[in-house]
């Protein structure tokens, strides 16, 4: 074959047998480069996730000096009292917080989805995101002296003031999917339920709660997650010997740590992921 | 139920939105009867307030003032779940998150009905519609044209005193939307129920219903039979809104006990039984239907004079598109009884007849 | 209209009832609305504003002996203090440097966390953006996980990696680049890099979202004008970007700013910002007045940077 020939056919190829096989083509989207960095921005996030992982199997009591492979660590985790008690204490604090959360989110994503803008909606709406337009530390700070000063006045010592807070800023997070969820909702629905002769209260339970129950279960993943995660505001509020998972955590932190902080972290983790995921394939929209 | 008895009444509803200089009248005083037993059909173009009466009937809009009556009470303060009215939605608004069965039973469920009664009633209902098969599919596995009629079963099924349709028709092709149509009306003639049926295509109000209430801006222009509301369009925006339609200007000449003379723009003159109304020297529109009008060659029996600017082969008749002197574009429409292409050439010169009892006086 | 005539005056009468069931149910949709709205109210305003004003009033106040403060004459100390340090002896007042050392150091990490989340997160949201639709799912599933996760824990694993003993300087040694253990824990590289990394998916996620709405006709008509790839990077992409970049920018800078786990956790005690400091005046130090005043104070630099970004949004939306 001379030159010229391979050249014309190198010319010459739009497409070839194989389907779907195109020839060199300009790609529009490609920015040269990019895929590296985001390769390496994804290996950012999970290596040091996966050292600590790793670290958990490790067959010795000092943790960064690998002696050998073992499971032992996540048995001793799950039977450490204290793993337990601050275990226990961060998922009733989180599973009552994200339960009274969402029911408060509820309704006040029905009182503010699909009506008509009233006067005072955009001071609720800032109202409801409050939680989250204050930097964490100035929230905590703020109601730890809050509650101390009720604390004092009332004499009332209890897990009480933890889960309140822990409500405050569940709401926004909550509120969030609820309100997409409403507002992809047509009210037509409703109002074909009206027209069959079904007073308000009864289009709720029959037509308007069931087709939020996806909505309404991202919200308890949502705000569930996000109690369980807290560290500042819980360290700053939390009372004597509230113990929730993150603060066992610090305190491990200061005195030293074992294999047996991997593998609790490592089971923490699984569970987020878990959630994660489950929330991933509830809200997704099905098209 | 007497036949002849009055279904549903509006009286002199009017309907505001926004305030002051800004307000829009959806419905600027309507008044309207609608009979027992019939087909009744609200027509107009978008924005006309047919729909804004529909959800009124149906309770979704209340009334800036007037009154909606239904079998003579009142019911215009009602909310809808209080009224014997039910309504199929434009977009069907089936519940998805129940089954077909379930849907049709949600009407009777919510009156309280006994279980026993509302399986039967179900049961008949999807035999009424022929969609026994579907009985348990979820709503969202069903086509348009299923979906409309699970729609249907759903508000047929506590037998409400009214049944309200809006417009739902419009999102099925063409072949299935004629199909429906017989069946809706089938549907009104077995089961005896007053329909009010909402929509834009005058067609299909011409085909399916009893009588017809032509609306624009809110106001009604004409109620009255399809064959009244053709051939005799008592208003400018009727007559052009429903099939094709020609306007002739006229002058009245001379009047007597049994009609006028007019004379038309042509100068030829034709003398009108119904021109009674009118005094000498007033100028009067007349409508004349394109199928009305015969073409002829020239002579002094034809009123009009015209050149032929385009000719429309439509299979069963062709439509001659003429420039004629004295009265513009006209628009004639002769059926191709002989089979073959017509003699007639762009270009010719012909006359243009037409019988005085084609022709509509309007009110202006 | 019809007033005249029985039926008229009936009419009249009819129409009046729908009138007043009008303003009734507009009444009922009213006291619904409030009705439901008040626990989320109540809560949020008396657990959550009403602490603010508390602690507002708490920095003008002097500290108590243990803790809280004394009721309730109101001084300015507080306030004076995040600028001018007293002499304990004189009464000259010297310029705290020592705040002032934290206030920079801060701000600077913000930005620079900002800058750096920019920098990364940009390509990165682009080419999850670009992708087909199961891997850009996949993509964005990977990318959502660690914003899941628990910060604290993300943040030991860090410490994992950067102590003395941790896997970056182990690999270091072993590729005998080093012989002696670098020091990067409580330094303020720990600390940058902590913070980036935690606060990275803020950035990319409303990238990614801004991107996605991306008009690759634009681009093309781009390339169509004879610019080159990065001309089209830098002419097109990014000011079309722009809302998602500003977004992103404010997520990372506002949690950064005011982080309390990444700084305690990575920079110790001598290497103070805002969250540990105001932590410290609070439990360890006991001065609340003092805690209350930074506290509002970060909340001012917060509201500036969030009034910034309203007005550019305002412009954004005008021009």
């Amino acid at each position: 074959m001379t030159d010229t020939t391979a050249a014309t056919n190198l010319a010459a190829t739009p497409a070839s047998d194989k389907p779907g096989r195109r020839g060199p083509r300009f790609d529009v989207k490609r920015q040269n480069g990019f895929w590296l960095v985001a390769v390496f921005c994804l290996a950012m996030l999970y290596a040091p996730m996966f050292v600590l992982v790793a670290y958990a199997f490790n067959d010795n009591q000092f943790v960064m000096i690998w002696k050998g492979f073992t499971w032992r660590w996540f048995g001793i985790a799950v039977n450490d009292p204290e793993i337990r008690g601050a275990a226990l204490l961060s998922l009733k604090v989180a599973a009552i917080a994200s339960v009274t959360a969402t029911v408060i989110a509820t309704m006040a994503a029905l009182a503010t989805t699909r009506v008509k803008a009233f006067r005072s909606l955009p001071l609720v709406y800032a109202i409801i995101n409050q939680p989250l337009m204050v930097p964490e530390i100035v929230t905590a700070i703020a109601t730890m002296v809050f509650f101390a000063a009720i604390r004092s006045f009332t004499e009332y010592y209890g897990v009480v003031y933890l889960v309140v807070s822990h409500i405050v800023f569940c709401i926004p997070f909550a509120y969030m999917p609820l309100r997409a969820r409403l507002e992809d909702m047509d009210l037509v629905y409703e109002n074909a339920a009206a027209d069959l002769y079904a007073t308000p209260w009864r289009v709720f339970r029959r037509i308007t709660f069931p087709l939020m129950i996806p909505g309404i279960i991202g919200a308890l993943m949502l705000s569930f997650v996000v109690s369980m995660d807290d560290v500042v505001i819980t360290v700053h509020v939390s009372g004597p010997g509230e113990q929730t998972l993150p603060l066992y955590l610090i305190g491990q932190l200061h005195r030293g740590v074992t294999p047996e902080v991997n593998a609790m972290s490592t089971l923490f983790l699984l569970a987020s992921v878990l959630l994660v995921t489950i929330f991933f394939i509830v809200t997704r929209k099905k098209t | 139920m007497v036949a002849g008895a009055t279904a549903i009444e509006a009286r002199n509803v009017i309907k505001t939105f926004g305030n002051g200089t800004e307000a829009v009248h959806a419905l600027d005083n309507v008044s309207v009867t609608i009979r027992q037993n019939e087909f009744f059909t609200l027509l107009g173009p978008s924005g006309c307030g047919k729909t804004t009466l529909l959800r009124m009937i149906a309770g979704f809009e209340l009334p800036t003032s007037g009154d909606i009556l239904l079998d003579g009470q009142p019911v215009a303060h009602l909310p809808p779940f209080k009224r014997q009215v039910n309504t199929v939605f434009q977009s069907y608004a089936l519940f998805p998150h129940l089954t077909v069965a379930q849907n049709i039973a949600f009407g009777l469920e919510m009156l309280g009905r006994r279980k026993s009664e509302i399986e039967s009633q179900v049961t008949a209902m999807l035999k009424l519609v022929q969609m026994e098969p579907m009985r348990n599919r979820k709503t969202n596995q069903l086509s348009g044209g299923q979906q409309q009629r699970v729609a249907l079963a759903r508000a047929l099924a506590p037998h409400p005193k009214v049944l309200l349709l809006d417009e739902p028709l419009s999102a099925l092709d063409l072949k299935l939307r004629k199909g429906m149509q017989i069946e809706l009306k089938r549907l009104q003639m077995e089961t005896g129920i007053t329909f009010i049926f909402v929509t834009h295509d005058q067609e299909e109000a011409l085909t399916m219903s009893d009588r017809i209430a032509v609306m624009s801006k809110g106001k009604i222009l004409q109620i009255g039979t399809p064959t009244e509301i053709y051939e005799h369009p008592s208003d400018r925006f009727v007559a052009h809104f429903i099939g094709e339609t020609n306007f002739i200007e006229a002058e009245v000449v001379e009047l007597s006990a049994e009609g006028g003379r007019l004379r038309l723009a042509s100068g030829a003159e034709i003398f009108h039984p119904r021109a009674g109304q009118a005094s000498v020297g007033k100028r009067i529109s007349l409508v004349v239907r394109p199928e009305r009008i015969e073409l002829a060659p020239l002579d002094d029996s034809c009123q009009f004079a015209g050149t032929i600017k385009n000719i429309v082969y439509f299979g069963t008749d062709t439509t001659y598109h003429l420039d004629v002197e004295n009265a513009g574009e006209m628009t004639v429409r002769m059926q191709n009884r002989w089979g073959h292409q017509s003699v007639l050439q762009i270009g010719d010169q012909v006359g243009l007849k037409v019988e005085p009892d084609a022709l509509q006086v309007l009110k202006d | 209209m019809a007033a005249t005539s029985e039926a008229g005056r009936q009419a009249s009468i009819d129409s009046g009832r729908a009138q007043i069931a009008a303003q009734k149910a507009a009444t009922r949709t009213v006291v619904s609305r409030w009705l439901l709205l008040s626990p989320a109210l109540v809560i949020i305003l008396g657990c959550g504003l009403l602490p603010l004003f508390i602690i507002l009033g708490y920095s003008l106040m002097q500290p108590g002996d243990y803790a809280g403060v004394v009721c309730c004459k109101l001084v300015p100390d507080a306030w004076i203090n995040l600028f001018f340090e007293q002499d304990m002896f004189s009464d000259a007042l010297a310029p705290n440097y020592a705040y002032y050392t934290i206030f920079a150091r801060s701000i600077m990490m913000a930005l620079f966390t900002t800058a750096l989340a920019i920098g990364v997160g940009f390509p990165t949201a682009y080419f999850i953006a670009t992708r087909g639709p199961k891997m850009r799912n996949l993509m964005l599933f990977l990318i959502t996980i660690p914003f899941w996760t628990n910060l604290l824990i993300r943040t030991y694993s860090i410490i994992m990696v950067l102590q003395d003993q941790g896997v970056l300087n182990k690999i270091l040694m072993r590729l005998g680049i080093i012989d002696q253990p670098l020091q990067l824990m409580y330094t303020n590289v720990a600390i940058s890099y902590g913070l980036a990394y935690a606060y990275l998916p803020y950035m990319v996620l409303p990238l990614y979202a801004s991107m996605e709405k991306l008009d690759f006709r634009l681009i093309e008509a781009g390339y169509d004008l004879y610019a080159n790839r990065f001309q089209v990077l830098r002419r097109l992409i990014i000011p079309l970007v722009k809302p998602g970049i500003v977004a992103g920018s404010i997520l990372v800078f506002i949690p950064a700013i005011g982080d309390y786990v990444i700084t305690t956790q990575l920079g110790g005690g001598t290497r103070m910002m805002f969250g540990s400091l105001i932590s410290q005046q609070f439990l360890t130090a006991r001065n609340w007045p003092q805690g209350s005043a930074l506290s509002l104070g970060l909340m001012l630099v917060v509201m500036i940077a969030l009034f910034i970004y309203a007005k550019k949004a305002v412009g954004r939306a005008q021009s």
